[in-house]
């Protein structure tokens, strides 16, 4: 039964991401990368974090997408063929090493005992039964309640980064 | 759990397939007499001025950015809001501590101006 939702969405969320890198025009790779979003937003309740599939269409498919594409149309990218048709060897030879270097983590991790993971004290029995945003609203404003206070500190940075880089001209 | 977002699969395969349906029988059944024009670019009637592929004002930009970081907080809010009544007056204290500091940088923008459009 799982089988039968996992399988769609992986490839949706592969064959999207493959469109990202691939296609010419970057808004079009901005719209293949919100696919992806979604792909994921549903591998995700696949593994039972609805919160943090919710959190992902909002913030990335929603925010994070709307400044992508800003950003895009500020910097009037697009015009330049891809990097594949460049003929550009040396990059080539880089990135075929790193792809090669990235699957070789990946077969050794999925060797190892790191892919199974480690059972934590948060099963998914114990979280459905408290209930999914619950649980991380209660450890959000308990254990945790000093790094969420110090995010409140990073998003005023944020805030101001993004003024004084707007604003200098 | 996974039964219940079944009705937002439906909307969604829905939605697509309208959308995916729509197109591809425009394009099968509808016919094609080209004209100037008719292909020009639809710019709500008035004759195209210049390329769309322009640079776009930074304002944009802050615009985006501002949207992102209040985005955040609101995804903050709602786990706290599912649990206000468990954790009582301190976590009432400690979100107004959160969303203080982040008032702070909203005035901040309002008197630089960057709300401002026309500046």
């Amino acid at each position: 039964m799982e089988w039968l939702l996992f399988v769609p969405l992986a490839a949706l969320a592969l064959g999207t991401a493959a469109f990202v890198i691939l296609l010419r025009n970057p808004i079009y790779c901005a719209l293949a990368l919100v696919g992806t979003f979604f792909a994921l937003s549903g591998l995700y309740l696949l593994l039972q974090a609805e919160f943090v599939a919710v959190v992902q269409v909002i913030i990335y498919a929603g925010a994070i997408m709307v400044l992508f594409l800003f950003v895009i149309m500020l910097l009037d990218v697009g015009h330049e063929p891809p990097p594949w048709l460049r003929r550009d060897r040396p990059r080539l030879l880089l990135g075929l090493g790193l792809v090669a270097l990235l699957v070789l983590e990946l077969a050794v991790a999925i060797g190892s005992w790191i892919a199974p993971g480690i059972r934590g004290p948060y099963t998914s029995d114990y979280v459905n039964a408290v209930g999914n945003t619950q649980l991380i609203g209660r450890l959000l404003f308990t254990e945790f309640l000093i790094p969420f206070e110090i995010t409140s500190i990073i998003l005023l940075i944020a805030i101001v980064g993004a003024m004084v880089l707007a604003r200098r001209q | 759990m996974l039964l219940s977002y079944l009705p937002i699969l439906i909307l969604v395969l829905l939605a697509a397939g309208f959308a995916l349906a729509t197109l591809f029988l425009s394009s099968a059944l509808g016919p094609r007499r080209p004209s100037k024009d008719k292909l020009s670019t639809y710019e709500c009637g008035i004759d195209p001025v210049g390329s769309a592929r322009e640079r776009f004002s930074v304002k944009f930009y802050l615009v985006a950015m501002l949207f992102i970081i209040f985005d955040i907080e609101i995804v903050f809010l709602y786990p706290w809001a599912v649990i206000l009544n468990s954790l009582g007056l301190f976590g009432l204290v400690e979100m107004f501590f959160f969303l203080g500091i982040l008032l702070i940088g909203l005035l901040y923008v309002w008197k630089k101006g960057g709300l401002e459009w026309t500046t």
